[in-house]
């Protein structure tokens, strides 16, 4: 498993997601603070400082990465789908896409996606919600709830503190008639989101263990997050 | 006391001689200023006791109304209501957006969840027997009906930021409050706290979603549209009264929500919404479980 902030470790699972910011393709190369490969079905948490950039690498296509995040100096102050959707116009994320806390500040800004369209608005699987999406057989299967209430719980976070999530690289289309639903995803290995923090924020996010829908392939994989700051 | 006694009305209401002019420099001028006050009528607020309004609901004996509120622009109102009871909210000018949130009333740490009440009905849009789903797979309540058909799952309500920069004061204490510090305020009322502010639903001014994501506001709301809930669990149910964030008009539209609700009996075992989808069969089997978790501690 994969607990809180560590200290810059090498990744040890492939070469993709090599480190090259595309909005500071000019500038000098960015300094690597932490890279690290998140098994799959785990759940992370890192905090990163305003300015520092989270690249999120699915390394091997399809894996659903959902995501929260909370401000350091007062994590009542967090991640909010709605308000991000309300400033956005739009369910969908995208390059450009800001992130906006419950409290309408900008906290963080989506600065690169070579998967396109994720989403906000399909929000964590739980256990408690498989067993009403899948049945009761489901109960005691991995869940990313789960995995945000281990992963919050280093930082004092707990039930209450989960809201709507953003959900990377995860396809969920809303058909005319308001029909609505995570189908086969578009990501592919070494498909990347990257993000920079514009607050001191805690990152919270679960590698996504669904295996009833086409979120991860039916088959959860390995992801790696590489923080970097400006040099 | 004398039995007969309890319960009469209180004698000032009728009594106390209103012409009077009265000093509020003595303790007993602004007691009897004070005592004046009470008898006016506001266009907003509660019917109290509930089981006095005029105008029960259809089918409705006054004798069940346990809530009867009514709201206007900026205003919130919150109350506990039991099991089964029916809350229906009307857009009483016809021009509104009425933030709702729920929490369940014996265990409010668990609450609304829209991400999981549309991904589990697979469908963005409520109506009539849409179910508003809890984060442990459980239903809060049923839609049982709903003359406006036109709500919003995805935008949740107003902060101070928004109402800054379209009214030019977002502040609680001003003109222009914002819907989250409604919320944040009339859960207080019950211990809960800014943690508890789960995204909310907005009734009477919904949104359309594009194949490209696009979120559009759109109103098909009319004076006294509105839609009932059944609480299928003990519920706390939040209301604010705030236009909707998207609402591009420069002026604080919010018009007046009634909100009234009254017993009755949760779905029963062959109510259509606990059948219509085998989502709606296990999250009615999950509420079940808790419901003979109560009936058993009685």
């Amino acid at each position: 498993m994969t607990g809180g902030p560590s200290p810059a470790s090498a990744a040890t699972e492939g070469d993709v997601g090599q480190v090259d910011i595309a909005a500071d393709a000019t500038a000098r190369a960015p300094v690597v603070v932490h890279d690290q490969v998140v098994p799959a079905r785990a759940p992370w948490t890192h905090q990163l400082l305003a300015g520092e950039h989270l690249r999120i690498v699915d390394l091997h296509g399809n894996q659903a990465v959902d995501f929260l995040a909370y401000v350091v100096a007062d994590p009542v102050e967090r991640y909010s789908a709605p308000d991000t959707i309300a400033a956005a116009g739009n369910v969908f994320l995208t390059s450009g896409t800001v992130l906006m806390t419950n409290r309408g500040r900008p906290m963080l800004t989506v600065v690169d996606d070579t998967c396109g369209r994720p989403g906000t608005i399909g929000g964590a699987c739980s256990r408690e919600s498989n067993t009403v999406r899948y049945g009761h057989h489901t109960a005691h299967q991995h869940a990313c709830v789960e995995n945000f209430l281990l992963g919050g719980a280093p930082h004092g976070l707990g039930k209450r503190d989960l809201q709507s999530n953003v959900n990377w690289f995860m396809n969920v289309p809303v058909e005319p008639d308001g029909t609505l639903g995570i189908v086969d995803g578009i990501s592919a290995p070494g498909k990347h989101v990257e993000v920079r923090a514009e607050l001191d924020v805690i990152v919270v996010v679960s590698n996504c263990p669904q295996i009833n829908n086409p979120c991860n392939g039916f088959d959860p994989t390995p992801v790696r997050m590489i923080v970097t700051r400006p040099s | 006391v004398p039995a007969a006694s309890i319960g009469a009305a209180p004698q000032f209401r009728t009594d106390f001689e209103r012409t009077t002019v009265v000093s509020t420099a003595s303790t007993n001028g602004a007691r009897d200023h004070a005592r004046a006050q009470a008898g006016t009528v506001a266009t907003t607020q509660p019917t109290v006791p509930a089981t006095a309004l005029t105008d029960p609901p259809d089918g409705v004996d006054a004798a069940d109304v346990v809530w009867d509120e009514t709201i206007g622009a900026g205003g919130y109102a919150t109350r506990r209501v039991p099991q089964g009871a029916r809350v229906r909210l009307v857009d009483v000018d016809g021009d509104t957006c009425a933030g709702l949130l729920l929490h369940r009333g014996d265990a409010p740490a668990e609450r609304l969840n829209v991400a999981d009440t549309v991904k589990l009905q697979w469908q963005a849009y409520p109506g009539p027997g849409y179910l508003l789903l809890s984060d442990m797979g459980r239903v809060l309540a049923t839609v049982v009906d709903d003359t406006c058909g036109c709500h919003d799952m995805f935008c949740a309500t107003s902060n101070q930021a928004d109402n800054a920069r379209r009214y030019g004061d977002g502040t609680a204490h001003g003109p222009t409050p914002s819907g989250r510090d409604r919320l944040v305020v009339a859960l207080a009322k019950h211990g809960l706290t800014e943690r508890d502010v789960a995204p909310n639903v907005n009734l009477f001014s919904g949104v359309v979603i594009e194949g490209d994501g696009t979120v559009s506001l759109r109103h098909r709301s009319y004076a006294g549209a509105h839609l009932v809930l059944r609480a299928e669990m003990p519920l706390i149910v939040t209301v604010a009264d705030v236009p909707h964030r998207l609402d591009p008009r420069p002026a604080y539209t919010a018009g007046r929500v009634r909100i009234t609700a009254w017993r009755g009996p949760p779905a029963g075992a062959d109510d259509n919404a606990r059948t219509a989808t085998p989502e709606a069969v296990r999250a009615f089997e999950n509420t079940d479980e808790e419901t003979r978790l109560a009936e058993c501690a009685r």
